[in-house]
């Protein structure tokens, strides 16, 4: 166990390296940067502000600056928001992330695993073919049309649900769970319900029922521990997806969230918010992906 | 399981259905739901520049002079009186004895010769400090030739009048005191989180901010909302009615436009483009449509064939119907442009030159060279990806076709890059807007002067920029006024730029917002609006 986790962390050190060098030579190539406005500015001002942040000195500088502050955890200015620094910014949005994703990933488990047994043990009846088809549907729709949908339904037409804001009215928070968790639960369903199928047919599934346990008990307790494995390796990706996905759904939603900050700051060439929520965004995947095998591997002994 | 899942979720559901819209509650705690566009960068009245910015600054900070909400003429503000020399170049302000700031302490003349010293310093890096180039030695001072601050033009005569001398009479001056960038600033405040030069410190935090306007900063959730509460320390809180406003940023038209219609919001930034005309019809009341003093118009790149020819460039511009692209492809009460400075019927009208003509056109096209289109090069039309832009370029790029016979490519870029291929002059012809910062045609056609940051035609004229010099210098506003005509006659003549349409400002108001006032700089103070059910 302590060696997989040592070999995962060594491994990803050349991994963020990369990111940072891909990500910093990418911004740097994109045209037009942080203080192109509307309205020109003198040399005089540019010149100052290029000073101000280092965007003067030779590119190859600038990395080995921008790599040296990271080191010891220094994320430098953002460019957009002169009055603050990158990681006030991704420490401002990541709790209002984590808390979305969160709850998103409590919906698709509680509707994925719920609809995924049923199906499972109504195999190739109505229960089974109506959640599963509509599973594929919820997979295929994308949030950028459910969300607006869903707003369109809720907010407007039938006026029970904010279309807008994160913890300021209530249940402003019910549209934009459901909308990022939708297609995770309808992962989720067909997952559990793969799982337990293949369960169910094994013989200490039989050796449960032939000793008369009720069949509730034969399916959550026994059943479902092996029949969740796929669901459970799942789980990291998702919420890594979760995570770093929910820009969408804070954007439609206007959402105070890091995803949001993420994508406005490639728009406007805020380069130390864009290399610095990428790093951050690596790690987190690194890490989450790591806790999901950790998982795994605990609870099914097969993947030790 | 599955029944027991939908039943708690319709529950759920069903048990919101109690909810209530913050517009339908707000009239009784007077608090004020604005959209307003992107997130304020900063609340600092020196650095700053963008529009959402400017809203938020005039609830926070008052400055000499306050803009009227319903006419052209500033109110007084700091100052409750001034005298205008005869020869228009001195100012004298007299500030009211209860003005104050928000933490108790007397706003006097010193803090704006701070403020002024502070927007003027070259080491903060101001965007705006031309908008005091007028004060005498206020550009030597920010250019660096001169270091001290003593020769600028502004001196606090005592703690409560402030003498302002200007190089030339600038009879626009008030109108530049209503700016943000000339409002004043608290300096204990700003020394206490840094040096006066310190750009992005913390002032300008919820605590920290120490404003001298008629709300005070309460909360800034960045992304989310900036809430201001009214001030009581304020000289005039007598006529506030509002408690609060909650300033929203919302960068996308369809979520703001969400937003209103759910009762989020009584004003919105904007109306998705898409949705002008169907709004007229369905919430007649809500829409507005404002006139604005900005224009719309393209640029040509002069150094680039077959731009460098004025000829080609008139002809261009005679082939748009102009009334057809209001009437047919704007649809947002827009006006057909004839000159680059918008007409004030009270004020400046400018020389009404352009017509649409396509005889002419191609008839001048021919003198060009190019006679019915041929050999005319396939040139490249350059705007930032919206919607609107899109539609207007399709339209302009059939008229040239189908007048000329000459072929147009769109390119559509994202914002940034539209913003650096100008400065750079990687186009050919590029979609460009300009909204006045005060009214005023110096505010339009001193952009056009060579080599100005905003000009990006390349283009430059000897005996404008002259013309623009001797206005600057003119004693009467009737000389200056007839300065900018005859210089805004050689730009139209030339043709560097081809005015499309004056703007207007399309927005949803919802009924209950009283004392709104209408001006078209689209800048109204606080204190006058107010909530009443209706």
């Amino acid at each position: 166990m302590l060696n997989l986790i040592l070999q995962r962390l060594f491994t990803a050190i050349p991994v963020l390296l990369a990111v940072i060098t891909v990500t910093f030579v990418m911004v740097h190539a994109a045209p037009g940067g942080p203080f192109d406005e509307d309205k020109a500015v003198s040399p005089e001002v540019m010149e100052k502000l290029n000073e101000r942040y280092n965007l003067n000195a030779p590119l190859i500088e600038q990395y080995t600056d921008y790599l040296s502050g990271v080191l010891v955890g220094d994320f430098g200015p953002s460019f957009r928001y002169p009055s603050r620094t990158v990681s006030e910014l991704i420490f401002t949005g990541l709790p209002i992330t984590f808390e979305l994703a969160i709850y998103s990933i409590i919906f698709a488990l509680l509707l994925g695993i719920g609809t995924g047994i049923i199906s499972a043990l109504k195999k190739n009846t109505y229960l089974d073919y109506i959640p599963m088809t509509s599973a594929m549907v919820g997979i295929c729709v994308p949030s950028i049309i459910l969300g607006p949908l869903l707003t369109l339904i809720f907010g407007i037409w039938l006026e029970i649900l904010p279309v807008s804001g994160w913890g300021d009215l209530s249940g402003d928070k019910i549209l934009p769970t459901i909308t990022l968790g939708t297609a995770y639960a309808a992962y989720c369903a067909r997952l559990t319900r793969g799982g337990m199928l293949e369960v169910l047919n094994q013989d200490f599934i039989r050796t449960a029922r032939a000793k008369g346990l009720s069949e509730t008990r034969v399916v959550l307790v026994h059943a479902l521990k092996g029949g969740l494995t796929p669901v459970i390796a799942f789980l990291g990706p998702a919420m890594a997806g979760l995570l770093a996905g929910s820009f969408v759904v804070e954007t439609i939603f206007g959402i105070p969230g890091l995803g949001r900050f993420y994508v406005e700051a490639a728009f406007n060439r805020d380069y130390t918010m864009i290399l610095g929520s990428s790093i951050f965004f690596s790690c987190l995947i690194i890490g989450l992906n790591l806790v999901s095998d950790l998982i795994a591997a605990a609870i099914n002994p097969k993947l030790r | 399981m599955r029944n027991l899942l939908i039943i708690s979720f319709l529950t759920l559901i069903l048990g919101c259905t109690e909810s209530i819209k913050p517009v339908d509650i707000a009239a009784e705690n007077q608090i004020l739901y604005i959209g307003n566009g992107t997130e304020p960068q900063d609340l600092d009245p020196h650095l700053v520049t963008g529009v959402p910015e400017s809203k938020v600054l005039m609830a926070l900070l008052e400055g000499l002079v306050i803009r009227n909400p319903d006419g052209p003429e500033p109110l007084p503000g700091v100052a409750k009186d001034w005298d205008i020399s005869k020869d228009g170049k001195t100012y004298t302000f007299y500030l009211r004895d209860d003005a104050l700031w928000s933490n108790g302490d007397y706003v006097t003349a010193y803090d704006f010769v701070y403020a002024w010293n502070r927007m003027l310093m070259p080491s903060l890096g101001s965007k705006y400090p031309d908008m005091l180039y007028d004060v005498v030695n206020a550009e030597e001072f920010n250019k660096g030739t001169i270091k001290d601050f003593s020769r600028v033009g502004v001196k606090a005569l005592d703690s409560k009048t402030l003498k302002v001398s200007l190089k030339n009479p600038a009879p626009y001056f008030l109108e530049l005191l209503c700016h943000y960038t000339t409002r004043p600033v608290h300096k204990e405040t700003i020394e206490s989180f840094g040096e006066m030069d310190t750009p992005g410190s913390q002032w300008t935090r919820p605590g920290n901010f120490i404003g001298n306007g008629p709300f005070t900063l309460d909360k800034w959730e960045l992304n989310k909302v900036i809430i201001v509460k009214k001030n009581p320390s304020y000289w005039n809180s007598s006529v506030v009615q509002l408690n609060e406003i909650h300033f929203f940023p919302v960068d996308n038209a369809s979520r703001e436009d969400l937003m209103f219609r759910s009762g989020q919001l009584h004003v919105t930034s904007t109306v998705p483009p898409e949705k002008v005309e169907s709004y007229q019809e369905k919430y007649p009341n809500n829409i507005q449509v404002d006139p604005f003093y900005g224009t719309y118009y393209y640029r040509f790149n002069t150094k680039k064939t077959p731009f460098d020819n004025k000829l080609v460039r008139q002809a261009l511009s005679l082939a748009l119907d102009r009334t057809l692209i209001v009437d047919k492809v704007t649809k947002g009460g827009q006006q057909e442009a004839f000159s680059f400075t918008p007409p004030d019927p009270d004020a400046y009208f400018p020389p009404t030159a352009l017509e649409y003509n396509p005889d002419k056109a191609k008839d001048l096209l021919r003198q060009a060279g190019y006679e019915d289109g041929v050999d005319f090069p396939v040139v490249d039309l350059l705007y930032n990806t919206s919607e609107g832009h899109q539609k207007l370029a399709q339209a302009i790029q059939q008229m040239w076709k189908t007048s000329l016979n000459i072929d147009v490519t769109l390119t559509n870029t994202d914002w940034k890059v539209y913003l650096s291929r100008q400065s750079i002059g990687d186009f050919q012809i590029a979609r460009a807007g300009w909204i006045g910062d005060y009214i005023d045609p110096k505010s339009f056609l001193d952009m056009m002067v060579t080599d100005r940051g905003n000009n990006q035609t390349g283009w430059s004229n000897k005996r404008y920029d002259n013309l623009l010099k001797e206005a600057a210098n003119s004693t009467s506003q009737q000389q200056r006024f007839n300065k900018f005509y005859e210089a805004e006659k050689i730009l139209m003549d030339e043709m560097p730029i081809i005015p499309i349409y004056t703007y207007t400002r399309i927005y949803m108001l919802h009924e209950d917002v009283k004392g709104w006032g209408n001006n078209i700089l689209d800048s109204r103070p606080y204190q006058f609006v107010y909530l009443e059910s209706n």
